[in-house]
């Protein structure tokens, strides 16, 4: 479904404080399945989540999406591929504070232009299936780390993406809220979704919801 | 409904609650803007609607007054003049008017007395103006007394109080007949203050006066036009004057606004890096911007507009008025016509709502062009 080919990035290119963050990265990712990321900090991999979620672009190499190379797209083309086909969960969570848990959730989705009863509606939905209804009213500051990061997936899920990617999804939560998180997962792959996350949190690599583990140092891939 | 226009209405949506988080800061700059646009509409409806009334009052003068000069100083017009005048192609009425000045130590103001034919106003009869007849508290068929410059007095009775909608013109008038004039001012008989002539083709009104100067070398015309432009003359200084005091205010608000609309925090920031990431493009972003500006200074507009139009047309600009419409003792009593001009609200406008607008975007597309991966970091 993703296929990355010699993907290289690199940050501040050609200035004195040039850094390459991925050194050609060749991946293929199945659909319907849970690919983790493994490896400690500055291995490169948020870097490769952001180049997948097109949030953005290889300094080399391709990306294909479903068989077509969206790497040379333009932004618009870009913002329209990540807003349709994936779900992001952020490691801070990344909600707007001051609004509500149902319009952090729904915002995703406004440039789509679809009417904002339907939105409300699809929210209700998925705050039901994350338990979270009774939350839907309060602001997003008022919520526990766990309801945060619910919000974030219901925010994640309300354009029904293909795929899913989450960058270190247990950071900030207790065991029993990271279990809570796997559990969660498990309902994605069930419902046909692809998933892809970073961690170095054992819980998550070492779970049964996780396909396929990928290990990274330095930003090259050392083997699953 | 239109999926172009449910977006819109989503931004517009996500902009109030934007607007609505940061309350105390937004409301402090809706009421600083809108008392700007306040201060500037009710200038210029005001000096406007002034202008417009000197307008319509002068349009009822006669086109051209003939004075008389000698060493340089207003004169009678001596008998003959008029009959001189007849003879000039164009002028379709002629009329000697006499008129003065006479000062009432009672108010210590000035009254203008003018002559009209006895059919309408009888011997012994006057009439006078709102103000005059508010301050010396004279009604209808009172009698009051005035001593004449030689130390006579005279007693007329009041005919009439003049309609108040003639105010502007008619404060401090005394009309009485023309005997009563000359006997009150010793006023030589055949002799005029002036001489209103009616010339019924506007564009031979130049040629009129050339005309007159050269009938009668000794005379000065004056234009309406000259006079209508010399009011609008005074207005616009005085407008001058008020722009120049209120400038420090608008520069004062000139700065806050660039302040707020040009410096993005550290939280608007990612909260921009965060839309994008979850789909935004970045002309969401700057249209969701674009209807913050446009919401914010468009509020200010109207409320300050109306604001000023109620203040100038209901409450008569009382904050300008000591200034704009100038003093007098017998000051006149008058309601302004609300008159707007459409040229000076769009002026008003494309230097209120724009500028803001426009400081926005600088700031705004240089924050939403930025990648958005760096919500990941």
């Amino acid at each position: 479904m993703i296929e990355l080919l010699d993907i290289k990035k690199a940050f501040n290119q050609n200035r004195p404080n040039e850094y390459w963050a991925l050194h050609g990265i060749d991946l293929a990712v199945e659909a319907g399945k849970v690919t983790a990321f493994r490896g400690p900090s500055g291995s490169g991999k948020t870097t490769l989540l952001t180049i997948v979620g097109c949030l953005s672009r290889p300094t080399s190499g391709r990306v294909r999406f479903k068989g077509e190379d969206i790497s040379a797209l333009p932004e618009r083309f870009l913002t329209d591929i990540r807003r349709q086909s994936f779900g992001f969960v952020f490691q801070q969570f990344n909600l707007i504070k001051g609004l509500s848990a149902l319009e952090n959730v729904i915002l995703p989705a406004f440039p789509t232009g679809r009417p904002r009863a339907e939105l409300v509606a699809r929210a209700g939905e998925l705050f039901e299936r994350l338990q979270l209804t009774h939350r839907a009213q309060a602001k997003v500051e008022w919520l526990s780390g766990g309801e945060q990061q619910r919000v974030a997936i219901a925010r994640a899920l309300i354009n029904d993406p293909e795929v899913i990617i989450a960058d270190e999804p247990t950071a900030n939560l207790d065991t029993a809220l990271s279990m809570e998180f796997m559990a969660i997962l498990e309902g994605f792959t069930a419902a046909g979704k692809t998933v892809l996350l970073t961690s170095h949190d054992p819980l998550v690599v070492e779970s049964s919801a996780v396909h396929r583990v990928v290990g990274m140092r330095d930003g090259r891939l050392i083997g699953d | 409904m239109n999926p172009w226009l449910e977006k819109q209405r989503h931004l517009i949506d996500f902009t109030l609650a934007s607007l609505a988080r940061r309350k105390t800061r937004n409301i402090g700059l809706l009421v600083a803007y809108t008392l700007l646009v306040f201060v500037l509409a009710s200038l210029t409806l005001f000096s406007n609607a002034l202008r417009s009334e000197a307008k319509y009052v002068l349009a009822g003068s006669p086109e051209v007054i003939l004075q008389r000069m000698v060493a340089g100083r207003h004169d009678l017009i001596p008998p003959g003049y008029l009959e001189q005048i007849g003879r000039i192609r164009g002028v379709q009425k002629k009329e000697g008017r006499l008129w003065g000045y006479y000062y009432d130590p009672v108010l210590n103001a000035n009254y203008t007395f003018m002559a009209r034919p006895a059919s309408e106003v009888a011997d012994g009869m006057i009439m006078v103006g709102e103000a005059l007849a508010r301050e010396r508290g004279l009604a209808k068929n009172n009698t009051i007394s005035f001593r004449s410059y030689s130390g006579k007095l005279f007693t007329f009775e009041v005919a009439a109080v003049l309609s108040p909608d003639s105010e502007l013109l008619s404060a401090d008038l005394v009309l009485l007949s023309e005997d009563d004039f000359r006997r009150f001012f010793e006023y030589p008989e055949g002799h005029y203050t002036d001489i209103a002539l009616s010339v019924a083709n506007p564009q031979e009104v130049r040629n009129v006066a050339a005309k007159l100067t050269a009938a009668l070398p000794d005379s000065r015309p004056i234009l309406r036009e000259e006079v209508q432009r010399t009011y609008q003359s005074v207005f616009d200084w005085r407008e001058g004057i008020l722009l120049t005091v209120l400038a420090g205010a608008i520069l004062a608000f000139a700065i806050l606004a660039w302040e707020k609309a040009a410096g993005l925090s550290a939280e608007e920031k990612r909260e921009i890096g965060i839309l994008k990431a979850i789909g935004w493009e970045t002309g969401d972003v700057i249209r969701m911007k674009i209807w913050e500006g446009l919401l914010i200074s468009l509020t200010a507009f109207l409320g300050g507009f109306l604001a000023a139009y109620v203040h100038v047309f209901h409450f008569g600009a009382a904050v300008f008025e000591p200034v704009l419409k100038g003093w007098s003792v017998l000051y006149p009593k008058f309601a302004l016509v609300p008159a707007v001009d459409g040229l000076q609200v769009a002026t008003l406008f494309f230097f209120t709502v724009f500028p803001y607008t426009a400081a926005i975007l600088v700031p705004i597309w240089r924050a939403a062009i930025t990648d958005p991966d760096a919500v990941m970091r």
